[in-house]
């Protein structure tokens, strides 16, 4: 488990527009200067928006990195749904405390 | 007496982001009263606007997490999101670094402070300062408590913060006006987004506009986390505000549930003296 690898990459692509850029052209290559596992970088590079939410990405990151990926907001709250249906609860991060599912 | 204002308002991306799924007297509502915050910051005088913000992951991350930061930039620039998902330009922010090091000075000798010279705002502080300084030509100085990432500021230390600006703003000479921003109840960005606790968010803001100290500095992160989500950890910026203006009260000019912001958005003054 890496959660901190994957929200420092949203973290960095949210701050840097040329991280964006080479982000869009050659993702490998963006991917491989983080510490990931397989899942991470299948969700990543999916992206399984639903899945990264379960992995404990936060949400004010998370809702950026699928802005990055042209998702509508309804789409990305659904994506989370559909997420916990596919993946079960959320495994780490903040969001453990709620017991993983959503109210 | 330098402190000429101090205020606390929501700060909820989708106010400017989806503002046309509101409904419309609500959303009014609420813009009528950020209308009246500006007004009554622009007849204070006020020559720098301090904004206790809470941001999110936008230049603090867990590599590197302060408690507390000012700002003491000579400009900034937001929002740091994208322009059209905000519903907000891109703007410079004018800073005031010689007024920002006073106040971080005067800070520092109760409370460990961060600084820093560089800072993107993010909607926690382009949407107020969209609505209260909407041409950008007040200074702005931008202070983050951390309640994002726990370990997160304890309350009692966001009082002893509270109590230290206010320390500085009275020190200095110019008329400053201070606005926390946050909150209250709120689950943002999760599938939980547009759940919000009214009795909860009422309650806290009745204590809130009393200055009750000890009913204020009594929650912790569990109980916050159980009703008022993890958007509710912003209650750090109210108390901050309480704590600049301990002894006097508040009044609530605006609170209304709006899912489709997320939040219950508030706007809300408190008495300088
Ligand atoms: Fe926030």
């Amino acid at each position: 488990m890496s959660l901190y690898s994957v929200q420092k990459l949203i973290y960095n692509l949210n701050r840097d527009p040329s991280l964006v850029e080479r982000f869009k052209i050659d993702i490998d290559s963006v991917l491989t200067e983080y510490k990931l596992t397989e899942e991470e970088l299948s969700a990543i590079s999916k992206p399984d928006i639903g899945l990264l939410y379960v992995l404990g990405v936060n949400g004010q990151l998370l809702m950026h990195y699928a802005a990055l990926w042209e998702f509508e907001w309804d789409d990305y709250i659904q994506a989370m749904k559909d997420g916990i249906e596919e993946h079960g609860e959320v495994r780490a991060g903040m969001y453990v405390r709620t017991g993983g599912g959503y109210l | 007496m330098s402190l000429v204002f101090a205020g606390v308002c929501s700060h909820a991306p989708g106010i400017t982001g989806r503002a046309e799924r509101a409904d419309p007297a609500l959303r009014d509502g609420l813009y009528e009263n950020f209308g009246r915050m500006r007004a009554s910051i622009e007849k204070s005088g006020a020559e720098a606007l301090v904004v206790i913000a809470a941001e999110h992951f936008a230049n603090f991350f867990m590599d590197n997490m302060p408690a507390f930061c000012m700002g003491m930039a000579d400009d900034y620039e937001g929002p740091i999101e994208d322009e059209a998902w905000l519903g907000i330009k891109r703007h410079r922010v004018p800073g005031n670094p010689d007024l920002a090091e006073r106040l971080i000075t005067d800070i520092m000798q109760d409370v460990d402070l961060a600084y820093a010279q560089e800072w993107k705002f993010d909607h926690g502080i382009m949407v107020p300062l969209h609505f209260l300084t909407p041409r950008y030509d007040l200074d702005v100085i931008p202070v983050n408590i951390n309640c994002q990432g726990p370990p997160l500021t304890p309350l009692h230390r966001v009082w002893a913060f509270g109590k230290a600006l206010r320390d500085a703003c009275d020190a200095a000479p110019e008329k400053i006006a201070i606005v926390g921003t946050g909150g209250i109840s709120h689950w943002p960005a999760t599938p939980d987004s547009g759940k919000i606790n009214e009795t909860w968010d009422r309650d806290f803001l009745q204590k809130w506009a009393g200055n009750r100290k000890e009913d204020l500095l009594a929650y912790t992160d569990d109980q916050t986390y159980a009703e008022g989500g993890q958007g509710g950890f912003e209650i750090r910026t109210f108390i901050a505000i309480a704590a600049a203006c301990e002894g006097n009260t508040g009044q609530i000019w605006f609170y209304a549930p709006i899912p489709i912001f997320a939040v219950g958005c508030t706007i809300a003054t408190m008495q300088v003296s």
